[in-house]
């Protein structure tokens, strides 16, 4: 453990563990005991980790909720000005707002404009793509996506403290805690 | 664990659930069994596919440069057969892309575990086989530089697009669809390429998963949001996948050819996609996990099931066929009850039977539990479900050559160039195929892993404490 190391470029404290279980007791226990600026690493998702992290629902669905609509707006409007106003085309002396013959356009327009959204909005809850990250100048931290299970506090957190906070990881069963550095 | 051997399809249900993965329990040996064939040297038989793949390939390549030049008189089409094998293929393929998305969205929805093991590859046969059918659509124009007219863009002629058209709703059906699909697939890819990524020995393989892993680092705060997207994408994916052939369908249904202007169309083409797709997944399946030594994950149980959907499904199809029969009958419709007669009778009885046969035959083999779970029948099946298929699409094309008045019959036969198109998409899809089991993990790495019994928090023995017969494959820790 880089016990040297200057607390100003600490990034904050990694600690390992070797199982579902585990993690999902020792965030119980992080989260008791008050963190705010911490995490929880795993090679899947944990079933009932966002329960023993205390995380709130997410709200990606309203995001996606809201633009899916304004597809349906778009398919519908587009259409609309199209037939009625852009180039007015009589078919089969149909009406020029023919909705029915409209559904498939507009269906389509929601669907794609959903899924684009989920995407964009995963992406900014995510804060992704960040392909630098403190945590990833730890070695051990390349098993957090094959079979090991990880909890990292940040510096930030205002009860983090450097020595105490390793203690107490070891104490709720981390196998390994070791410091990640942030460069300056 | 009752895990003896790679045989879990005798577990008794109601006794307790077979095992989704055999072999070793730890997560590791999922990492290394999926991650293994993209680290190691690739099989011969991989360059032969390969090989194979980019013949065809460019044989699509000198098809489609000849009829740009030439023009779509290279192709057997007349006039009344005026749909020729372009839209045949296209229904082909795209109807085989219909079973990755339902794997990965309605099996989802479901809460069908057994998914997770094929799905990724499922997924991947699913755009690919998109790509193949936007081929034909895109090259059937004759004038191909005008294809942009599909779009509802902004012109100098102050044109638009007819939105009342079956045509464009299938323009816009099948690029939402292929649209979604890729991001959908992606989305799941991401940890699976952030596992790549941390394996990585080379600079050049740790940069290229590296960026496009997006920089995942496995955190809950994310996989919270994660899981709910994917959820979102398998809930729009849903009734998108039921969707795209139903609009397939009508770019027939909505026509007022005989055999073609049914409501049965929609749902029987949607059975019909689900029967064709599957049938391609145990195509390629079957022999990928003998090659790729995936046994204990694409177990016997993944393919009995996928041979239970292909009969539900194919025996679904057989029901459409008969009831189009039927309805011909008693609508007391002259002209329809020819159509029918003449597909099943006519001058093209033969790809009628081929049709019946593979299609509605071939899955009744199904019922027998000893030959859905024999490797070599499923794959032989597998293949006739394919041909059985392309026919069907066929039969339906060519339904045109006998119309209204017979002054205006034809026949149809296809020329070479037909043949060399369809034969070059086969080169495209089986390229992308083995580019993709070289460099993207072929089973979703992630998804496997929370399936296993270790993966269950409480796992420990906090909800069944004195059964240790389940305990016993906790071998790791």
């Amino acid at each position: 453990m880089a016990s040297t190391a200057t607390t100003s470029s600490t990034w904050g404290i990694l600690a390992e563990f070797d199982s579902a279980a585990e993690i999902f007791h020792a965030c119980e226990k992080v989260r008791d005991a008050g963190f705010a600026q911490w995490d929880a690493h795993t090679p899947f998702p944990v079933h009932g980790l966002d329960d023993a992290m205390g995380l709130k629902a997410s709200k990606l669905p309203w995001v996606v909720l809201v633009v899916g609509l304004s597809g349906t707006f778009t398919g519908t409007a587009l259409q609309y000005w199209v037939h009625n106003y852009a180039y007015k085309l009589v078919i089969s002396g149909k009406p020029y707002f023919a909705w029915p013959a409209y559904v498939p356009v507009i269906f389509e327009m929601s669907i794609l404009f959903s899924a684009f959204a989920t995407i964009f909005s995963i992406m900014g809850f995510c804060r992704l793509p960040r392909w630098n990250h403190p945590i990833f100048g730890s070695k051990r931290f390349e098993k957090a996506s094959d079979d090991k299970f990880f909890i990292s506090i940040e510096s930030a957190d205002p009860k983090f403290e450097a020595t105490r906070t390793a203690e107490f990881l070891k104490g709720i069963g981390a196998k390994h805690v070791e410091l990640v550095e942030e460069e300056a | 664990m009752a895990s003896a051997g790679m045989d879990n399809s005798n577990f008794d249900p109601l006794d307790e659930r077979a095992p989704l993965v055999l072999g070793e329990q730890t997560f590791s040996a999922i990492t290394e069994a999926v991650a293994r064939p993209i680290e190691s040297a690739a099989p011969k038989i991989w360059y032969i596919i390969l090989g194979i793949g980019l013949l065809l390939l460019a044989n699509l390549g000198i098809s489609i440069g000849y009829l740009f030049w030439q023009g779509t008189g290279i192709w057997g089409l007349n006039i009344p057969v005026a749909w020729g094998w372009a839209i045949v293929n296209f229904v082909f393929w795209i109807g085989i892309g219909h079973a990755g998305t339902l794997i990965s969205a309605v099996l989802y929805l479901l809460r069908q575990k057994w998914r997770t093991s094929i799905n990724r590859a499922a997924e991947a046969m699913t755009l690919f086989a998109v790509v193949c059918a936007l081929v034909f659509p895109t090259i059937h124009v004759g004038r191909v530089w005008l294809l942009y007219w599909f779009a509802p863009l902004p012109n100098q002629m102050a044109m638009w697009p007819n939105f009342r058209s079956p045509l464009l709703w299938d323009f816009f059906a099948v690029s939402t669809y292929g649209t979604v699909s890729l991001l959908f697939w992606y989305t799941g890819l991401v940890p699976d390429l952030a596992t790549m990524r941390d394996r990585s020995k080379t600079a050049l393989s740790k940069a290229l998963y590296g960026f496009f892993s997006l920089g995942w680092r496995g955190s809950n705060r994310h996989w919270q949001h994660y899981e709910r997207a994917y959820l979102l994408l398998a809930s729009l994916s849903m009734p998108l996948v039921l969707s795209v052939h139903s609009i397939v369908s009508f770019d027939f249904a909505t026509s007022q050819v005989p055999g073609w202007h049914t409501t049965i169309f929609p749902p029987y083409f949607v059975a019909g996609a689900i029967f064709s797709g599957f049938g391609m997944v145990l195509t390629l399946l079957i022999p990928c996990r003998v090659i790729y030594k995936l046994e204990h994950i694409i177990t016997i149980r993944h393919l009995e099931n996928m041979a239970k959907v292909v009969l539900l499904t194919g025996t679904l199809v057989g029901y459409a066929y008969a009831m189009e029969f039927f309805i011909a009958w008693y609508s007391g419709n002259t002209y329809e009850q020819f159509a029918f007669i003449n597909r099943a009778f006519g001058n093209y009885w033969w790809a009628y039977w081929t049709m019946i046969t593979c299609n509605v035959i071939t899955p009744q083999l199904f019922w027998s539990k000893k030959l859905r779970t024999n490797t070599t029948v499923l794959f032989i099946a597998s293949i006739f479900v394919n041909i059985g298929m392309w026919f069907e699409r066929f039969v339906i094309t060519i339904t045109l050559s006998r119309d209204f008045l017979p002054s205006s019959w034809d026949t149809y036969s296809p020329t070479y160039w037909d043949i060399s198109t369809f034969l070059g998409t086969f080169g495209l899809f089986f390229t992308l195929f083995a580019l993709f089991l070289r460099f993207v993990p072929q089973v979703a790495i992630a998804e496997v892993k929370s399936v296993m019994p270790i993966a269950d928090p409480h796992h420990h023995g906090d909800h069944h404490g004195g059964e240790s017969a389940h305990e016993g494959a906790h071998a790791h820790g």
